[in-house]
C-alpha cells in the first residue's frame, strides 16, 4: 500500500507516494537519490544511517517514512551546503575516518550530540545530572557509541570532537 | 607491455602529511558506493534483488515454490537452479550458484527474487517456499576431526615444516611450555555491506557486462567471473570508486556477486542492485576460521629456545578449500634449531572461510606471543629480554638474510615510550581501588608483499599536469592519496599536478588491495611508468603523449627475506568484583620501511590496533552446533569495538627506508596493526590478575570467581 508523504530534505521539499513498508532510510536512498545516509545494518545497530530529523539525531533505518509526514531531514551533505560544517572540517583535520562509510552518520550524530550536551542532556557517564555538561573524553566516547566505525577511526573522531566541543 | 626497472625515487612529498584526496566526499556522504550510482553513471531504472538461503546444512533442493512470491505486487521473477542462466565452468562451487540442486551449507543461496522495489524483493523472498531434503552432515570443528592435511596453505605455503629433532630437544629442555590456544570464528564486517550493481548489454552480438562492485580488486572480479560466464575478461567492466572497508572479505568475488550477475542476465539490460544484508554476510561473504593452536616451546633455563612446535587445527568448507596459514609466522619469528609446524583441517558442511585481516599472522601470533609470555614467566626473564635472546641471525625458515629486521628496535623504543622499565614483574601485584592493573607486550610481524601483474599509465596533460591511471582500489586505506604522492615524486611535480584515475578495469591492471601489498605493488608500477615516461618523452612532454609500463622483476626478492615488524604494549585493568576488562592504553611501534603519508598511515595502524583490541575482547561468531551457521549474525550480537571501548590508542614508527623493497622505500602497513595486539592484551590481563587466558575473546567469565577474581 502506498501513502502520500511530504518531506524536506536538506532544505528541498519533496512530495511523493511511498510504500508503507518503506523506511525513512530507503525513502532517502532509493526514492529521493539522497545517499549521504548509509546503510550499515538496517537494524539500528551501527549508526551509519543517522540524520538530523527535525534537529535531533535519528536512525533512519528504524523508522517508517510514513510516520514522518512533514518532517525535515538534514543529512551530512546538507550540513555542507555553505561550505563544510565545523564538525566535518575537524574530521578532515584529525583524519576521523578511513573508508568513509560510517562517516556521514558520525558527522550527523556528532552535530546532534554537541547540541544535546549544550542543552544539558546527561549521558550514562554524567555524574551530575542537573548541572552543565562538561564534554570530556569519556562523555564524547559514551555519547558517540551508537556509531560504529569498523575502520577503527575512533581516536581521530575523538580528537575532532574534542576540538569542536571546546569551541 | 613495456617493462621498466623502477629505481628509487627522489623523496619530496612522500613522507609528508597530505590531505586525503577524497576527504570532502566522505565527510559529506557524497562519495558513491556500489549501490548508490544513478542515471548519470548508467544505472537506469534498476531492479532490486533479494537472496533466499538454504535452511539445511547439507542436502538437496527438491522444489522451489514461487507462486506466492510471483503474485506479490512488484515481484518480477524468482530464479532458482531450474531456471538460472547456465555457467560455463562450475569448478568454483562457492561462485557457481544455482547450477544444481545441491546444498553444501546452511545459508547457501538457493533462489533469487527480482522486484521493482526493495520492499517487494524482500517480501517476495520471504514468500518463496523451498523444499529441501536433508543429508547427514558434519559442522563442528573439534580436535578429533581436524585431521585432513591440505596440499598447501594460503596463499601457497608449505602445509608442514620440519627441522632438526624436535622430540629429542623437548626431552632435554630445561623448561617446556605446552599449551593449547584458541581463536574464535570472526567475521570481517566491513561497515558497507557487500554490494553489487550489474547490467548486461549486447552490442551487435558482443556481450558486455558492467558492474559497480564493493571489491578490493576490480580486475580480480573480472578475471574470476569471465571464464565462468564464457566471456573474455575484457567484456566485463568493473568499477569500485568507493568501497566501505573490506578487511579481506572483499578480496575476491563471493557468491552474491554471481547472484547479481546471473539475475541481471535475465532482465534484458535493466540493471540489478543487490546489497547483501548484515545477517546474510555471516554466511556468504567469508570469515576467519576458528583456530586451535597446540604450541610447545622448549628452552634452556635462561630462556633460549631450543625447540618450537606449532600444530594448528582449523576448518575449511567442503564447497571450497581455504586453509589459513596460522603457523606461518612461527616459522620465521624466533631462532631455534629444532622446529615443527603442521596445519590440519576439518572439512565441514559450512560456509566458506576466507581472508580476514592478517590471515595466519593474526591467530598464529596470538598463540605464539601468549606462549612466549608464558615462557618468560617460567624462566623468570623479562618478556622483552626473552624476545631479544631469541632473535635469529637469518630467517629461520629460509636461511636468507632479513632485509631489515628491527623487532628489537621496536621493542626497545616501545618500552621506553610506554614506561616498561617501571613495571613490577610480579603478576597480580598491582591494585588500584577495585581494579587489578597489569601490562603486557607482544611482537608483531607481517611479510612484505609485492605482487606481479601491475601496470600504470602516465599521460601528459600539458601545463605540467599529468594523468596517472591504475585500476587499484582505495578501500579506505588512503591509496588515492598516497599514489598521488608517489606519482608526484616519480614525475618530480606537486601532487596537485596529478590527476589520478583508479578502480576501473579499463585502466591498467592492478592486483588486490590485500596482503598489505597494495601500495608496494601499485606504487612500484606508477614509478616504473613515470620513469619510463620521462625516458621516452623527456621533462616537458607535449600534451597527449603517454606511456604504459609494468615494473621489471626485482632479483633482490630472491636473495632476502622481507618482513615488517612491530611491538605492541597494552595496559589492562580487570575489575576485582565483576571481571570487567578495560584497556586504558594500547601502543604499537612499527618498522615498515618509509611511511608515505604519516596521517593516513597512523590511521591504518590505529585501525589495526582497534581491530586487534576488538578481537581480544569482543569478537566471536557463535555457531549453532547442529547446523553450523552463525547465530550472532548482526552487530548487536557480534560485538565490535565501539567508541567507549577505545581509550588511549597510539602508534609510532621507526624512521627508515627500505629502498631494496620498493622504489619508495616503503613496505605494507595494512595488516600489521592487528597482529600481536590481542596477545598483548591477554598478557596484560595475566599480569593484572595472575589468571592466564589462552582463548579469545577474553571475557568476564575468564576471571570470575565467588569472591571477586
Ligand atoms: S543502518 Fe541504521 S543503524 Fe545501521
Ligand atoms: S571510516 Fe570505515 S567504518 Fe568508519
Amino acid at each position: 500500500m502506498d501513502m502520500h508523504l511530504t518531506l524536506t530534505v536538506d532544505g528541498e521539499e519533496h512530495s511523493l507516494d511511498v510504500d508503507t513498508r518503506t523506511t525513512l532510510l530507503d525513502t532517502l536512498r532509493e526514492h529521493l537519490g539522497v545517499t549521504s545516509p548509509k546503510k550499515g545494518c538496517d537494524h539500528g545497530q551501527c549508526g551509519s544511517c543517522t540524520v538530523l530529523l527535525d534537529g535531533r539525531r535519528h536512525l533512519t533505518c528504524l523508522s517508517l517514512a510514513v510516520a514522518h509526514e512533514g518532517a525535515s531531514v538534514e543529512t551530512a551533505s546538507g550540513l555542507a551546503t555553505d561550505g563544510l560544517h565545523p564538525v566535518q572540517q575537524a574530521f578532515l583535520e584529525h583524519d576521523g575516518y578511513q573508508c568513509g562509510y560510517c562517516t556521514p552518520g558520525q558527522v550527523c550524530s556528532a552535530v546532534g550530540m554537541l547540541r544535546e550536551a549544550t542543552e544539558g542532556h546527561p549521558s550514562h557517564v554524567t555524574a551530575d545530572l542537573i548541572g552543565e555538561v562538561d564534554l570530556d573524553d569519556d562523555e564524547i566516547r559514551e555519547r558517540m557509541s551508537g556509531n560504529l566505525c569498523r575502520c577503527g577511526a575512533y581516536v581521530g573522531i575523538l580528537d575532532a570532537l574534542r576540538e569542536c566541543a571546546s569551541q | 607491455m613495456t617493462e621498466q626497472v623502477a629505481r628509487p625515487v627522489k623523496i619530496r612529498t612522500i613522507g609528508r602529511r597530505t590531505d586525503r584526496a577524497d576527504g570532502v566526499e566522505k565527510v559529506t556522504g557524497r562519495a558513491t558506493y556500489a549501490v548508490e550510482h544513478g542515471v548519470d553513471d548508467g544505472v537506469v531504472d534498476p531492479l532490486h534483488l533479494w537472496l533466499v538461503q538454504s535452511t539445511v546444512a547439507k542436502g538437496r533442493v527438491s522444489a522451489v515454490r514461487a507462486e506466492a512470491a510471483l503474485s506479490h505486487p512488484g515481484v518480477v521473477a524468482v530464479i532458482d537452479h531450474t531456471n538460472a542462466p547456465r555457467l560455463h565452468d562450475t569448478d568454483n562451487r562457492e561462485l557457481a550458484i544455482l547450477q544444481d540442486d545441491r546444498v553444501g551449507f546452511r545459508g547457501q543461496i538457493v533462489a533469487l527474487v527480482l522486484a521493482e522495489t526493495l520492499e517487494a524483493a524482500r517480501q517476495g523472498a520471504a514468500l518463496v517456499e523451498v523444499d529441501q531434503e536433508v543429508d547427514p552432515h558434519e559442522v563442528e570443528l573439534t580436535e578429533h576431526n581436524a585431521t585432513y592435511r591440505p596440499e598447501t596453505v594460503n596463499p601457497d605455503m608449505d602445509t608442514d615444516t620440519d627441522e632438526g629433532d624436535v622430540d629429542a630437544a623437548f626431552a632435554q629442555a630445561d623448561v617446556v611450555v605446552d599449551h593449547t590456544y584458541r581463536t574464535p570464528y570472526e567475521h570481517n564486517n566491513p561497515l558497507e555491506a557487500h554490494a553489487t550493481t550489474a547490467w548486461w548489454e549486447s552490442d551487435g552480438g558482443d556481450e558486455r557486462l558492467t558492474m559497480f562492485d564493493s571489491t578490493q580488486g576490480v580486475h580480480g572480479v573480472a578475471q574470476s567471473l569471465a571464464p565462468m560466464l564464457g566471456l573474455a575478461p575484457g567484456q566485463i567492466r568493473v568499477r569500485a570508486p568507493y568501497v566501505g572497508g573490506g578487511f579481506g572479505s572483499k578480496g575476491e568475488a563471493h557468491a552474491h556477486v554471481m547472484a547479481a550477475v546471473l539475475a541481471a542476465r535475465t532482465t534484458e539490460g535493466r540493471p540489478v542492485k543487490l546489497a547483501v544484508t548484515r545477517q546474510q554476510m555471516f554466511a556468504l561473504t567469508g570469515y576467519r576460521t576458528a583456530t586451535i593452536s597446540h604450541i610447545r616451546l622448549g628452552a634452556s633455563a635462561d630462556g633460549r629456545l631450543d625447540a618450537i612446535e606449532h600444530i594448528v587445527q582449523e576448518q575449511t568448507s567442503t564447497i571450497r578449500e581455504f586453509a589459513e596459514q596460522t603457523a606461518s609466522p612461527t616459522r620465521m619469528m624466533y631462532a631455534a634449531p629444532n622446529r615443527r609446524t603442521r596445519h590440519r583441517l576439518a572439512r565441514l558442511d559450512v560456509a566458506v572461510p576466507s581472508w580476514m585481516r592478517a590471515p595466519g599472522e593474526m591467530p598464529g601470533m596470538f598463540a605464539q606471543e601468549v606462549a612466549m609470555d608464558e615462557l618468560a614467566v617460567s624462566c623468570g626473564v623479562d618478556p622483552i629480554l626473552l624476545r631479544e635472546l631469541n632473535e635469529p641471525d637469518t630467517d629461520p625458515e629460509t636461511g636468507l638474510p632479513f632485509n631489515n629486521r628491527r623487532l628489537v628496535d621496536c621493542l626497545r623504543h616501545g618500552a621506553e615510550r610506554f614506561g616498561w622499565a617501571a613495571r613490577n614483574r610480579e603478576p597480580r601485584a598491582t591494585r588500584d581501588g577495585e581494579w587489578w592493573v597489569g601490562t603486557g607486550v607482544a611482537s608483531a610481524t607481517y611479510p612484505a608483499n609485492r605482487m606481479p601483474g601491475n601496470a600504470a599509465r602516465v599521460r601528459s596533460l600539458g601545463d605540467g599536469r599529468y594523468a596517472v591511471a591504475i585500476a587499484s582500489v582505495d578501500i579506505g586505506t588512503g591509496a588515492r592519496t598516497v599514489l598521488s604522492q608517489i606519482a608526484a615524486d616519480a614525475l618530480d611535480v606537486e601532487p596537485s599536478a596529478i590527476d589520478l584515475e583508479v578502480a576501473d578495469t579499463r585502466l591498467p591492471a592492478a592486483t588486490v588491495a590485500g596482503g598489505s601489498s597494495g601500495t608496494s605493488s601499485w606504487g612500484t608500477a606508477i614509478v616504473a611508468a613515470a620513469q619510463r615516461f620521462r625516458k621516452d618523452h623527456g621533462d616537458s612532454a607535449e600534451p597527449g603523449l603517454e606511456t604504459t609500463a609494468t615494473p621489471a622483476d626485482d632479483p633482490a626478492e630472491e636473495r632476502l627475506s622481507f618482513h615488517s615488524f612491530g611491538a605492541v604494549f597494552a595496559e589492562a585493568r580487570v575489575n576485582h568484583w565483576t571481571g570487567e576488562i578495560r584497556v586504558p592504553r594500547l601502543f604499537g611501534v612499527y618498522s615498515v620501511g618509509r611511511v608515505i603519508n604519516p596521517m593516513t598511515a597512523r590511521s591504518q595502524f590505529l585501525g589495526g590496533l582497534v581491530m586487534g583490541l576488538s578481537a581480544g575482547l569482543f569478537e566471536d561468531s557463535y555457531r549453532d552446533p547442529r547446523l553450523g551457521h552463525v547465530v550472532t549474525q548482526d552487530l548487536a550480537t557480534y560485538h565490535v569495538a565501539a567508541h567507549a571501548d577505545v581509550l588511549d590508542v597510539d602508534a609510532e614508527w621507526l624512521e627508515e627506508s627500505d629502498d631494496t623493497f620498493t622504489p619508495m622505500g616503503s613496505r605494507g602497513i595494512g595488516e600489521i596493526g592487528i597482529v600481536g595486539t590481542a596477545a598483548a592484551v591477554a598478557n596484560a590481563t595475566f599480569h593484572a590478575t595472575g589468571t592466564r587466558v589462552r582463548s579469545l575473546p577474553i571475557t568476564v567469565d575468564d576471571f570470575s570467581g565467588a569472591d571477586g577474581i
